[in-house]
């Protein structure tokens, strides 16, 4: 298990999400209240001044850091191991795993805490630690919620449990853990913390995802807001740290600037309730700082993008800003997209990871309606990255259905010739006045199908407008 | 001034009392509005949907079509968009980027010419009904033309105009969208047919052609009674 969820087809997965209403309507408010929340800390906030400025030097530095991205990672890595730290490039999901399955190994290691994990959810890596003996403990809230359920996946990238409800959540624990409780979220909270406290205590390695690192420091940086990392990287005295080789910053200037951009436009929080900076490399006298620290900084189909029009998806903050407008993922919710990265940025994220043979049908997952585009802190394309993936897929042979291809290369000739284009809108009344009734068709043949399958569509017009437009200039004149 | 039309593919096919309108209301306000002959469709339906090279065929066409006019006017800001993606498409040709980009910088949706062009925002239009308005996601987003329907639909006497919840989601059209992804379009377009509702508005307007057909084919096909209209629809109605 990794980045894909499930193993339905789309479309099935789609229809098991519709069937869902309760978690529609979760999906629903949820959407409401983040995106209300985020207008509060960005376009509607005073203190922070112009939105728009700050969007633009998001994007200026992800597009330098990008730009500038083997320079930065190796200031990175240099300034890491400098401090004592150990530092692995990953070229795959597996690479990944096999470096932590030895550092686990080496260590003896029994128990391991976890916090901040998308992306070792992205590469599989608890399965590949129990494959070593490990017993690995989710530690964020929401990760807990879905580890003890079984392993539910994440459906959204910043509140991964959001299709859950507090009674859903009281059953899980109540049938799965031993809880006693009541669906009140202090006391499920309360019975997950005491759950655990143990936990801390006796984990041998701790492992985190990363939110940004600072290259010229060689710091990783968490942005929380539950104190349950800080738990997870100061008790054990080895800790890992995976990351994007993406996510990092050139100096803790910048670091500034997307930590706003990140915490505004998540949750709509000034700033998160923790930020926390590590660097390795301890005092004599330290005791709440790991003693060995390994950055294993993974690539997994993301050097695929660089240099290629996909390139911005790298820029990516990982604050679902877009995920939270998405009109699509209002509906269906994040496991129909088969991918733990969903919404807008899944669509156009997965398929660079993950390749278009999985994820091929994602980037159609979306009306185009550019909403994602107008909320991204960094300002990537996103719409404009799902047409581009579009043309791939088009341009990959055989991968949209013979009959569309035909259809569109009708579409380009009759679009070019305007005689051809002429007799259609005057052959389309007569052609399709059988289906007309009432002013409408309700049944339509053909390629209509699938519009008249829920909707009316309107009978052609009767008059022809260009010879109204001739009679009209002659009245005039 | 003169003013080419941009009819569209759909104004022409479906609703050409709309087109009517539109010259009827530009000629109001003075201008001189030719139909310049070899306009077909945008493109945006290949384009969007992936194909390149087939949504290049009709660029050209179009481009070939307006490139001597001084203004071209079309009433769907996402028509009007998708015009503006043209210099885009041509990136490894030269002389027809130049020429998308001539054709683009001239391009205006409807409203946005009466407004930003023409200064004007009082067109003189009566009609009597409560109303909403939803604004078309390429025109907010795209065309970034967020305040000129507004301005007009402000002015027109007898017009009550009531907010839309979320008027910002967009109402499930997207074109191929529409039929390629019929479940979810539909969930669209169903929210959004509730929110009108309890708006409690008795009309709909919109500035887009794709949209109006999406919210009222799926509005007829449940039998509401509420009235779809296109923004030019009302500004030529007089008391």
């Amino acid at each position: 298990m990794a980045m894909k969820i499930g193993e339905k087809p789309f479309f099935d997965r789609v229809d098991d999400a519709l069937e869902n209403d309760f978690m529609r309507n979760a999906m629903a408010s949820a959407q409401d209240r983040l995106r209300d929340k985020k207008l509060d800390a960005t376009e509607r906030d005073d203190e922070i001044g112009d939105w728009e400025e700050w969007r633009s030097a998001g994007e200026e530095i992800r597009r330098h850091t990008l730009e500038n991205l083997d320079y930065y990672l190796d200031q990175l890595s240099e300034n890491f191991a400098a401090k004592g730290g150990h530092v692995y490039f990953a070229k795959t999901a597996e690479d990944a795993n096999r470096y932590i399955q030895e550092v686990a190994r080496k260590k003896d290691a029994k128990h391991v805490t976890k916090s901040k994990s998308m992306v070792t959810e992205e590469i599989g890596l608890n399965e590949a630690l129990e494959d070593v003996g490990c017993h690995v403990h989710e530690t964020d809230l929401a990760e807990y919620i879905l580890q003890v359920d079984d392993t539910d996946r994440p459906s959204h990238i910043v509140v991964p449990s959001l299709h859950k409800n507090k009674e859903q959540i009281r059953d899980t624990f109540k049938s799965k853990a031993g809880y006693t409780g009541t669906e009140e979220p202090s006391e499920l909270t309360a019975f997950a913390r005491s759950q655990l406290r143990d936990v801390f205590l006796e984990a041998d390695i701790g492992i985190t995802g990363c939110n940004f690192a600072v290259a010229e420091s060689g710091s990783i940086s968490l942005a929380t807001n539950e104190g349950n990392a800080n738990m997870v990287t100061s008790y054990p005295d080895t800790q890992i740290t995976v990351m994007g080789m993406e996510r990092l910053v050139p100096t803790w200037d910048e670091l500034d600037v997307l930590i706003n951009l990140l915490s505004r436009s998540a949750v709509g929080q000034k700033i998160t309730t923790y930020v926390t900076n590590l660097t390795p490399g301890v005092e004599e006298d330290c005791v709440d700082a790991p003693k060995e620290f390994h950055l294993v900084i993974l690539d997994a189909g993301r050097s695929n993008a660089l240099g290629t029009e996909f390139q911005s998806a790298l820029h990516c903050i990982r604050c679902a800003a877009c995920v939270n407008v998405c009109p699509v993922y209002r509906q269906i919710g994040g496991h129909a997209y088969g991918s733990i990265y969903q919404g807008p940025i899944g669509a156009v994220l997965s398929p660079i990871l993950g390749g278009y043979e999985e994820y091929g049908e994602l980037p159609y997952a979306s009306s185009l309606c550019a909403a994602c585009t107008e909320a991204c802190p960094v300002k990537i394309p996103l719409h404009e990255q799902l047409i581009r993936h579009r043309e791939n897929y088009v341009a990959e042979q055989g991968k949209p259905k013979a009959g569309e291809k035909l259809s569109m290369k009708a579409f380009g000739i009759g679009a070019s010739t305007p005689s051809l284009f002429q007799i259609a809108v005057k052959g389309a009344p007569t052609f399709l006045k059988p289906f007309v009734k009432d002013g409408s068709i309700s049944n339509g043949p053909g390629p209509m199908k699938p519009w008249t399958a829920i909707r009316e569509f309107p009978a052609p017009g009767k008059d022809n407008f260009r010879s109204w437009f001739k009679e009209h200039k002659r009245g005039r004149k | 001034m003169k003013v080419s039309l941009f009819v569209t593919c759909l104004g022409e096919l479906f609703y050409q009392d709309v087109a009517k309108d539109v010259v009827e209301v530009l000629e109001r306000l003075g201008c001189e509005v030719d139909l310049p002959k070899g306009q077909i469709c945008c493109g945006q339906p290949a384009y969007n949907s992936g194909y390149r090279k087939d949504a290049q065929k009709a660029a050209k066409q179009m481009i070939a079509s307006f490139e001597d006019s001084e203004y071209i006017v079309t009433p769907s800001g996402s028509c009007a968009g998708m015009f503006k993606e043209y210099p885009g498409m041509f990136k490894e040709d030269k002389e027809w980027q130049d020429r998308a980009q001539a054709v683009a910088d001239r391009t205006y949706e409807f409203t946005q010419f009466i407004v930003n062009v023409l200064g004007v925002e009082d067109v003189g239009a009566a009609y009597t009904a409560r109303a909403t308005y939803h604004t078309s996601c390429h025109m907010m987003r795209l065309l970034k033309e967020k305040e000129a329907p507004f301005k007009l639909l402000e002015n027109v006497k007898g017009l009550e105009l009531l907010p839309l919840e979320n008027s910002y989601d967009c109402c499930g059209f997207g074109g191929t969208f529409a039929v390629k992804m019929v479940p979810i379009s539909e969930q669209m377009v169903d929210e959004k047919v509730r929110h009108v509702e309890e708006s409690t508005a008795d009309v709909l307007i919109a500035a887009d052609g794709g949209c109006l057909m999406n919210i009222k084919g799926r509005i007829d096909r449940k039998g509401k009674p509420i009235e779809v209209k296109h923004i030019a629809q009302i500004l030529n109605s007089r008391a």
